[in-house]
This record gives C-alpha cells, structure tokens and sequence, in this order.
C-alpha cells in the first residue's frame, strides 16, 4: 500500500479498496494526518510555501501554480483576528470530454475534503465551499457524507483538533451551465447570481465571493494536497518525469480499445499513454488527431505523439495540457461535422455578455454546418480563418471561453485542411451522412 | 399542478430553503438552493413556485426569473416524471450519440425538448456528463448510464414507470 501511495498518491487507496474509499479506510492510509500536522505544527504560511516549493500547477486547465495563487490571499497581522475569507473547490467539470473529477470525488471523497480543508488552513478561510456540477448525484452524496464525518471528527468546524482554527465546510450544487467553471462566474452562481464572469482585476484572492478574499481551486488540484504535506517537495517534485512535479489524472476516450483515467507521472508521452493504457485505437481504425486536455485545447497529431504530457512541452505544439483527459479523433469521424458539435457547444455554453463570443460563435456554428452538408462556397475557409483569429485574441472578449472555443477549430482548419476543402469542391460530406 | 396555487410552498420546503438561506451572508444567496428543492418534489418550477421562492429569500419574482432560467437544471416548464438527458459532447458524439437521440425519438415519439403524451418521459440533450471513458452516456433522473446501445434501449428504458 504505502509502496504504492508513493508513486500514486491520488489512487492508489482506491486501487487498494477496489473503489470507494471509506473514512476507516482513508484514515488507516494515513488519511488526515496531513490536516493534523499543518494546523497543529505548521503556520499557514508553510503550508503555503510547502505547496509553492513542490511546485504544484492547477489541474482545472490553466495550469496557475496552486502555492503562489495562495499567497496573494491578504493575511492577518500578527495577533489580529482574520476576516471572513474563502476556499472553494471547482468541482463543475463540465469540459466536454473531461471525466476526471468525477472519478476521485466519488471514490476518495475524503481526500478532496482533506485537500480543500488544508487549502483553506493555509489561507485561513473562514469558509470552505465545494461547488458541485448539479448532474453528479453520487459525488454530492458521498461529499455530503464525508463533510458530516469530518465535522463529527473535528477536522471541520470550531476549533479544528484542538488548534484554535475554526472553518465550515459546505456543499453547492450548480444550476447547470459551463461558464460556472470560469472562477469569477463560479463565485457569481455561488451567491445566487446569473453565473457572468467578473472583471478582473480584482482578483478573487483580493476580492472574491461576497466581495471577500477567496480562492479556487480544481479537484484534482487539492487532491495533491494531502500527501505534498505528509511526504514534503521535495518527494512530489521527484515524482514527474519530466519539467513538471507529481503526477496526473490522464484519460482517453474516443475509439481506443480500452478508453480510461490513469494516474500517471507529469510528463509521461503521449503514445505511452495512448498505446499501453489505452490499449491503441481499436481494429479498423487509424488514428487522425487528438484534442490533449479537454474539448477547448488544439488539435495535436502524429507528429506530436512523443511529446511528454508536461504543461510546457504541449504548450511548445501549440495547444495546452488543458485537464489532460484526451478525446481521440480517427479516421471514420469528419473534422468538420466534430468542428461542429465543438461550436454547437460553445455557442450553446456562451453566457451572452460580449458580442463576438454571443454571435461571433452561433455564426461559426452555421458556417460549419453549411461546409457539412455541401453548401459551403469558395472562400468560406479563409472567412473561418479570420474570423476565427479575430474572436479567439483573449482581449476580445471579456473571459476566456471563446478564446476555448477557437483552439480546436484554428487547429482543426489547420491540421484538417483538405477535408474541409474537399468538402466545399464536392459540395457534401465525403465521409458520408448520418453517424 | 392545482395544488400549486393554493399552497405554494409546503412547509418542509420552506424548512430546507430556510435551512440553506441561514449559513449565507445574504438570503437571496440561496436562490439556485432554493429552485432545486421546489423542484425536487415537483419536477419543475411554476410561475405560482416562482412567486413564493422570490417572496421567501425577499427578491422580485422577475430577478429570481432571470436567474431560473440561466441554469439548465433549472426547469420552467413541465416535465415528464422521468427526464431522460443525453450528452451530446464531443467524446459521445464520435461514439455515435446521434444514433442514440434518434433511436430514443423514434422509440418514444418525441423530439428533443418534448414530453411523452402519458407523462412518462421527457428527453432533453445535455452536455459532456463526465463518463466520457464509457461513450455513449445518458442520464435518467439521478442514474447515469454509460456505452449505451442505440439498438436496445430497452435496458435503460425499463424499470422507469
Ligand atoms: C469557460 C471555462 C470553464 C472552466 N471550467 C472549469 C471546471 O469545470 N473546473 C475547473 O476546475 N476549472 C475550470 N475552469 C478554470 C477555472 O477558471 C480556474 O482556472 C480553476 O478552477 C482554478 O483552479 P486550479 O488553479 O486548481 O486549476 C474553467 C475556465 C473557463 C474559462
Ligand atoms: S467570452 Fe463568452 S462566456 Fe465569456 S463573458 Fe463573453 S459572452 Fe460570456
Ligand atoms: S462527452 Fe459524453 S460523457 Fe463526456
């Protein structure tokens, strides 16, 4: 056990359990003790120099160093009482293609509460909140249990083992929307509000939910919490195998044998991944691209596939490692009809405040649909292109999803470009109608 | 849907929605917490649902309205007493969920956004459900079915009276 929660911190409990990992199991794995040590033994500002040292990056897409985000919360000076402030776990994972979160919050629910509870120790939140997609029924139930367990416990609420360190611990359940999972729209849902992003600056460890210091952090992300704590940096920075620390959630899905979630060293390749955990595509089919972390990332292909899955050496390719659940493109599947229900869904998901993603992406939508079924018209491809590179400069709009939205499409018309071509020559589909 | 208009709000949902307004800084903070319960029991929010939620956290029914229909999950009309949803996102869309929508419209005479005539089923696209490893996916209620075959739903359908 202990062997194997050495190179896999996040799973190898639920490997041991062979799934839901309980309190009596979490804490016979040590589980806890981390909590324990930092608010017993360790200020909250080596906590957060303990994660900043281990390099830990947010696994939510952006890849924001978690220890350094913490330390802009404001800090009480010495001896003066802190002011209400918040810890939030972005647990909306609506990012088509990404199935991640899912899978640890429903099996170690523990470790994501011991994670957030530690998070919220270092900025010394008053308030911890997990902000839940509404459609993860199991996950809300499990967290619900597990923060009650918690509390019983006293790992959660008034005067923490004994610490003098007191913080609630809550759930909310999201209405539904992807913008929720921008960090400023989370915290507008998480007061009750239309889930718009905010203007930033401020930023939410100045200025967060309620106006108050707050940060957000990923599931996955806060689960790295817990063992950085018990094994040290030093241990967590050994475990990538390349440029980054720790390891990662890796999934596949699309036409692979065995379509799964893996916790991998950072920096294990591509084709590793793809051919001994996938098992390779399936008999008959050939691989023709692959989206690495999630609907909103740039196409990579074959020349791509010894590349380390490291946030730097994707990023070199031209895409990101985004939540680093990969979605398979092969040969029976038409660039442009999946270019398609890519900007169906960005379109669909615009929360409406700014005009070139509101409009600027249902006309993409169209575009796309009209080279699809053979009405395209010379030109079109160009027109795509530029408008493309128009919506997708991050200043033109007021958040980052359009700027999501247009990474795998510029890639697709860049990669792909002579299927779109030969869709607009024949005047249809050349892969045929009706999947 | 009569019983609505005379009693709005029972008194075990205005327990709960007191329950949630109370550890939030502001009552109207509680407004999604509060839609979900009403709809819960009910299945959907009403106007007359509405009116009382917003009275309730001391908000105008129009901002509480606003905020309703932003959220997907948050439903203004009627719905079946099982609503089916099925992803449409990337993964499940190279899987073939477009033959699982159409064999499910086929088999219960309805399109997406509609409600079969004896109130058993209403279907309704949803996006990525994060069972991306098991494409296709679909939701009913709370349960989560994952490679679902196009040619026998009778496996997921079944057991939803
Ligand atoms: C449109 C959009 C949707 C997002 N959805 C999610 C999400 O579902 N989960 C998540 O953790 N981060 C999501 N993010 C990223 C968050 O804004 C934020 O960067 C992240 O939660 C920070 O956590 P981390 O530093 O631990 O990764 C999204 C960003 C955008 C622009
Ligand atoms: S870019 Fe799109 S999602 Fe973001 S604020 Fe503008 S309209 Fe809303
Ligand atoms: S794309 Fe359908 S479950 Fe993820």
């Amino acid at each position: 056990m202990s062997d194997a929660a050495d190179i896999r911190p996040l799973t190898a409990r639920i490997d041991a359990a062979g799934g839901f990992v309980d309190l009596e199991s979490y804490e016979r794995a040590g589980g806890y003790q981390a909590l324990r040590q930092a608010v017993t033994g360790m200020s909250p500002k080596e906590v957060q120099e303990t994660v900043k040292q281990a390099n830990l990056r947010g696994r939510g897409g952006a890849g924001f160093p978690t220890g350094v985000k913490w330390s802009f919360v404001p800090m009480a000076a010495e001896g003066e009482a802190e002011g209400v402030k918040y810890a939030i776990c972005n647990a909306d994972e609506m990012e088509p293609g990404t199935f991640k979160d899912r899978y640890l919050l429903e099996n170690d629910p523990h470790l994501l509460v011991e994670g957030l509870l530690l998070a919220a120790y270092a900025i010394q939140a008053s308030q911890a909140y997990v902000f839940l997609r509404g459609e993860y029924h199991l996950a809300a139930r499990r967290l619900l249990e597990a923060m009650q367990q918690a509390r019983s416990r006293n790992y959660a609420g008034a005067n923490v083992l004994g610490s003098g360190y007191s913080v609630e611990i809550g759930l909310h359940r999201s209405g539904g929307r992807y913008i929720c999972g921008e960090e400023t729209a989370l915290l507008n849902a998480l007061e009750g509000r239309r889930a718009q992003p905010r203007a930033r600056p401020p930023f939410p460890p100045a200025s967060g939910a309620w106006g108050r210091p707050s940060v957000v952090n990923n599931v996955e992300t806060l689960c790295n919490v817990p063992a950085i704590l018990r094994n040290g940096a030093d241990w967590y920075l050994r475990l990538g195998r390349g440029e980054d620390a720790g390891t990662k959630m890796f999934g596949v899905s699309g036409r692979v044998r065995a379509p799964g979630l893996w916790e991998l060293p950072m920096g294990t390749p591509i084709r590793e991944i793809l051919e001994d955990h996938a098992g390779g595509m399936l008999d008959g089919y050939r691989f023709r691209g692959l989206l690495p972390g999630g609907a909103s990332t740039d196409f990579l292909v074959d020349e791509h596939l010894d590349l380390p899955m490291d946030y730097a050496a994707i990023a070199k390719a031209g895409s990101r490692l985004g939540t680093g659940t990969m979605i398979v493109m092969d040969d029976s599947v038409c660039p442009v009809d999946l270019s398609r229900n890519l900007q169906h869904f960005f379109a669909q998901e615009s929360c409406g405040f700014c005009t070139p993603c509101r409009e600027g992406l249902p006309w993409l939508e169209r575009v796309l649909a009209d080279i699809e079924e053979g009405r395209g018209e010379d030109g079109d491809l160009e027109l795509l292109d530029q408008n493309a590179r128009f919506i997708g400069v991050p200043g033109n709009t007021f958040c980052v999803h359009a700027t999501g939205a247009i990474e795998p499409l510029a890639s697709a018309l860049k990669y792909f470009r002579e299927d779109f071509e030969a869709h607009i020559r024949e005047r249809r589909c050349p892969y045929g109608e009706g999947r | 849907m009569h019983e609505q208009l005379i009693n709005p709000l029972s008194q075990e949902e205005i327990d709960a929605i007191e329950a949630e307004a109370a550890h939030l800084p502001e009552r109207r903070s509680a407004a999604i917490e509060a839609l979900r319960i009403v709809q819960e029991k009910r299945g959907w929010v009403s106007d007359e649902s509405l009116a009382a939620i917003a009275r309730q956290l001391d908000m105008s029914p129009d901002a509480l309205d606003a905020i309703a229909t932003f959220y997907n999950l948050i439903f203004r009309k009627p719905v079946g007493r099982h609503v089916i949803m099925v992803c449409d996102s990337v993964s499940c869309y190279i899987l073939g969920c477009d033959r699982v929508k159409r064999a499910l419209e086929a088999r219960l005479g309805i399109g997406a956004g509609e409600t079969t005539a004896d109130g058993r089923f209403t279907l309704l696209p949803i996006v990525c459900l994060g069972a991306c490893d098991r494409a296709p996916a679909l939701m009913i209620g709370d349960r989560l079915y994952g490679n679902v075959n196009a040619d026998d739903l009778g496996e997921v359908l079944d057991g939803h009276e």
